[in-house]
């Protein structure tokens, strides 16, 4: 069996040492067993040790591992190495600080998703048993709910490259939906308020980037549109 | 060097579900509390709990905590504690309606009520019949519980320190807990954490094995810690394991796949279940199965380069079958084993899952130790939650759900019982000694200045292999003897590890280094405790321990009905007694009996 192996060019940048970043080139021969671009990553890690990048849960469930490959967002550990072009490049996600190598500063990211209250507020007394919710308004929250905060979204966003501090972002205004969505959540009128900027929200040209590299399949564009709804059903 | 220092009411390690559940209760009390984590909270391994998290509900078929508690005594095979095992099943309700209204999106009952589902080992009115007690938001639980509690926390304003990992326990020359040493990832500095109070919240270790459902952060730094500390660990050799994971990968085949008539098959093509059990075949039970995989890959009919794989076989199958009642593994098979099993089989290994032992605590969430005769003596200023603890709820063998629920009320009590100790004036801010830091520092030191060493991911391989090897789903008198003598071994290369990485910020190759030292402490406290360990009991399974008359499914509770508590050092062992009473007095205990299903 001919060796599997596979041509990187990485970003790297290490401030206790390099003036300024630079684009490493390194292959790196394969296991069999190794089949996601996650895989090859650690391989090349037991080579040379001095690479950084975040990752745990090695599914797709954590939001560790959102990386620039081939010039698009996405985690290592849903990426399949076979069937990638080569050189395979990574760099950092677009749009924040590098802090190191492949790792970079998501301060921004979640100060703006901590800034949409991403909590379920009812200040009714606590019922005993659960608040009741039918099926139907549950289903509401499907797609919504599943984010991982990966950032993949947020930082392949124009809107938000330029604006980092003032526009929410998809990531952010996806989880205001998810609790404007909620018929347990009774915030909806501060909710709305909050965003009720020229920036906040409707600094959003539905370009949807966002839409496209989405590694679960959401959409933040219809719910940024369905808050853009709410704001129009209010104003009349 | 110079080591900045922290002053809080309390530390809390980990931001899973246990953490986040105990900080909520610090914050939301008013006490200065700080939650260190490795990772975001929100990345923390919780977020990967499919199925469900257990409570009595009753929302679909009737239900009560009487017999959920039978069911968690008989699945732990009567190792688990029954005063914390009553504690926990009577508080579920009580937990899981809270995490409904902090805004957990549960799936609902067509009356809106949280929707449950049945689960292995539950069931109605002891062992009778099967019972919906999982409650579930679709096969996406623990991320729906986890980011719950996040955003239960943002409300709350509990402050976060991200991205810092904890090193080593800070104990004064009595004993008692003063709080953490840590490393600030992005700046490679170390500080104190000097608190009152220090909880533990650091999930499983499951790393410590070749094949696991595990993340990568999951490498025991808590319990690593304490026992580096001189906390003995308790029960450290039960680990969870599932017969079919992905080879490599870890991730989880359903048993589902045999009941369509899946096959496994060894290097040979050979169908091997049918030496192993002639009747029911693939089919046998867990253990059985998993026995005969461990068997056919130790003595080298295996598969793949390094023999260390068997494939489970569904090609024979038809492809609509394959996508009508598998979809599910089909995609799983495309997307972590690399294979399409309508066309080739899927490599398999037993997986390593879940971690029942841990950092002996009792059902309020205090670390007890034995002392001055009494085998369960609070220490001062510790307590632990979840994964990382062992209260013990799952004894040998822990119920699907049931691991959720312990963090929910486990997190819960620890959080409370701190917030009681220290309103009531029981803690106080210790006088750090001198040398709080010398020891980490020096760890880090030794990294720094290592020369000629051994790289962190060949002894990280070693150790995997070896426990993977040695101490299995099903185990062996020479292998386990063998293997502690390997694990002696590994544990000594690993204190000449060596990193390139030199660098400050964000230097994950030290990071790795660190937690090894962690999950070494984890494996050897597995193998010399399962070593040790003479009959078999829920997943401790040895060839030498088999089913007679005088000792049913091969367990011996003359002489084995006890915790097994080990320190590391010099991998001495002692034994504290099971608790077979319930808490309440009004509670029936659940009488010893042979576990059948
Ligand atoms: C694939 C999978 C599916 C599962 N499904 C279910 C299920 O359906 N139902 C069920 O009941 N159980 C299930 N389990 C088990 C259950 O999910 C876990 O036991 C549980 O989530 C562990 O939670 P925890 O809070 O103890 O630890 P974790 O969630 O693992 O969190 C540990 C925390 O500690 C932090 N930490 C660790 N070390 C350090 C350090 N040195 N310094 C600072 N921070 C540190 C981490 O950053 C993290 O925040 C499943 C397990 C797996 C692997
Ligand atoms: S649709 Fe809106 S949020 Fe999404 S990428 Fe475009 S501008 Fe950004
Ligand atoms: S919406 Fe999608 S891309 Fe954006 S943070 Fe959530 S999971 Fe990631
Ligand atoms: S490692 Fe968790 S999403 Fe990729």
């Amino acid at each position: 069996m001919t060796k599997r192996s596979v041509q990187f060019k990485i970003y790297r940048y290490d401030p206790d040492k390099d003036e300024k970043p630079y684009m490493q080139d390194i292959t790196v021969d394969l296991e069999p067993s190794d089949k996601k671009l996650l895989d090859a990553l650690v391989r090349l890690k037991g080579k040379d040790d001095t690479l950084s990048f975040r990752r745990s849960c090695r599914e797709g469930v954590c939001g560790s591992d959102a990386m620039n490959i081939n010039g698009k967002n996405g985690l290592a550990c849903l990426t399949a190495i076979d069937g990638l072009p080569q050189p395979v490049v990574l760099r950092p996600l677009p749009g924040l600080p590098v802090i190191r190598d492949l790792i970079v500063d998501m301060t921004q990211f979640f100060k703006q998703y901590h800034s949409i209250k991403p909590y379920l507020v009812n200040d009714d007394p606590a019922p005993e048993r659960e608040r009741l919710q039918s099926p139907e308004d549950r289903e509401e929250l499907n797609g919504l709910y599943e984010c991982i905060l990966c950032a993949c979204c947020s930082t392949s966003c124009p809107s938000f490259w330029w604006n980092p501090d003032k526009f929410v972002g998809p990531a952010g205004l996806l989880a205001a939906y998810r609790f404007l969505a909620d018929t347990r959540d009774q915030a909806t009128t501060e909710r709305l308020d909050n965003l009720e900027d020229p920036y906040r929200l409707f600094r959003c040209h539905s370009i949807m980037n966002c839409v496209d590299v989405c590694p679960k399949g959401l959409n933040p564009t219809r719910a940024i549109g369905k808050i853009k709804d709410m704001m129009v059903a209010r104003a009349v | 060097m110079s080591v900045a220092k922290r002053t809080f009411d309390a530390v809390i390690v980990g931001a899973g579900g246990a953490g986040l559940r105990a900080a909520l209760q610090l914050a939301e009390s008013g006490m200065k509390t700080a939650v260190l984590t490795k990772v975001f909270p929100t990345r923390s391994h919780t977020v990967a709990a499919q199925g469900g998290v257990a409570a009595s509900l009753g929302n679909s078929t009737e239900d009560n905590w009487h017999w959920h508690m039978y069911d968690t005594v008989k699945g732990s095979d009567w190792l688990g504690d029954q005063d914390a095992i009553e504690f926990m099943c009577r508080k579920a309700n009580e937990v899981v309606v809270e995490l409904e209204h902090y805004g957990m999106p549960f799936d609902r009952t067509d009356s809106g009520k949280i929707y449950q589902r049945p689960f292995g080992g539950h069931s109605q009115n002891y062992g009778q019949t099967p019972v919906s007690r999982s409650c579930a938001a679709a096969d996406r639980t623990g991320h729906a519980m986890l980011h719950a509690l996040y955003q239960r926390n943002v409300r709350a304003n509990t402050q976060f320190f991200v991205e810092w990992m904890a090193l080593d326990l800070i104990r004064d020359s009595e004993g008692n807990v003063l709080g953490v040493t840590a490393l600030e990832m992005e700046t490679g500095e170390v500080s104190i954490f000097h608190a009152k109070a220090t909880v533990f919240a650091t999930g499983g270790a499951g790393r410590i094995y070749h094949s696991s459902t595990n993340a990568f952060i999951n490498t025991g730094d808590g319990v690593g810690m304490a026992a580096r500390a001189g906390i003995p660990l308790e029960d450290m050799e039960f680990w969870q394991f599932h017969p079919t994971g992905v080879a490599g990968a870890g991730v989880l085949i359903t048993e589902g796949v045999r009941g369509e008539g899946g096959i496994l098959r060894n290097a040979s093509g050979e169908r091997f279940m049918e030496r192993y059990a002639p009747n029911l075949k693939d089919l046998a039970s867990r253990d059985v199965v998993s026995r005969a995989m461990t068997t056919e890959i130790n003595e080298g009919r295996g598969c793949g380069p390094d023999k260390d794989y068997v494939l489970l076989d569904i090609t024979h199958l038809s492809p609509e079958t394959i996508m009508k009642r598998l979809p599910g593994i089909h995609e799983i098979a495309i997307q972590f084993a690399g294979v399409d099993p309508i066309k080739e089989p899927i490599p398999v290994v037993p997986t390593c899952h879940y971690q029942m032992g841990g950092i002996p605590t009792n059902y309020k969430g205090q670390v007890v130790v034995p002392k001055d005769g009494n085998p369960n003596a609070p220490v001062t200023g510790f307590y632990a939650a979840g994964e990382c603890a062992c209260a013990s709820v799952h004894g040998a063998n822990r119920l699907g759900t049931n691991s959720l629920l312990d963090l929910l009320v486990f997190g819960k009590s620890a959080g409370e019982t701190v917030v009681e100790d220290l309103q009531s004036g029981n803690l106080s801010l210790r006088p750090l000694p001198a040398d709080a830091a010398d020891f980490s520092l020096s760890r880090i030191a030794r990294l720094e200045s290592q020369t000629n060493g051994e790289s962190v991911f060949d002894v990280g391989l070693e150790m995997r292999r070896t426990m993977q090897k040695h101490a299995g789903v099903f185990r062996f008198d020479s292998l386990l003897k063998e293997g502690v003598a390997k694990m002696a071994e590994v544990a000594e290369r690993a204190k000449r590890t060596e990193i390139g990485d030199k660098s400050k910020v964000w230097n994950t190759a030290r990071v790795e280094a660190l937690e090894l030292d962690n999950l070494i402490e984890v494996a050897r406290a597995t193998i010399v405790s399962a070593e040790a360990r003479k009959e078999s009991r829920g997943a401790h399974v040895r060839d030498d321990a088999p089913d007679t008359a005088e000792f049913p499914n091969g367990r011996n509770d003359n002489d084995w009905l006890k915790h097994t508590l080990w320190y590391s050092e010099g991998d001495r062992l002692d034994y504290k007694p099971v608790n077979l009473n319930p808490l309440n007095e009004g509670t029936e205990p659940i009488a010893l009996a042979k576990r059948t299903y």
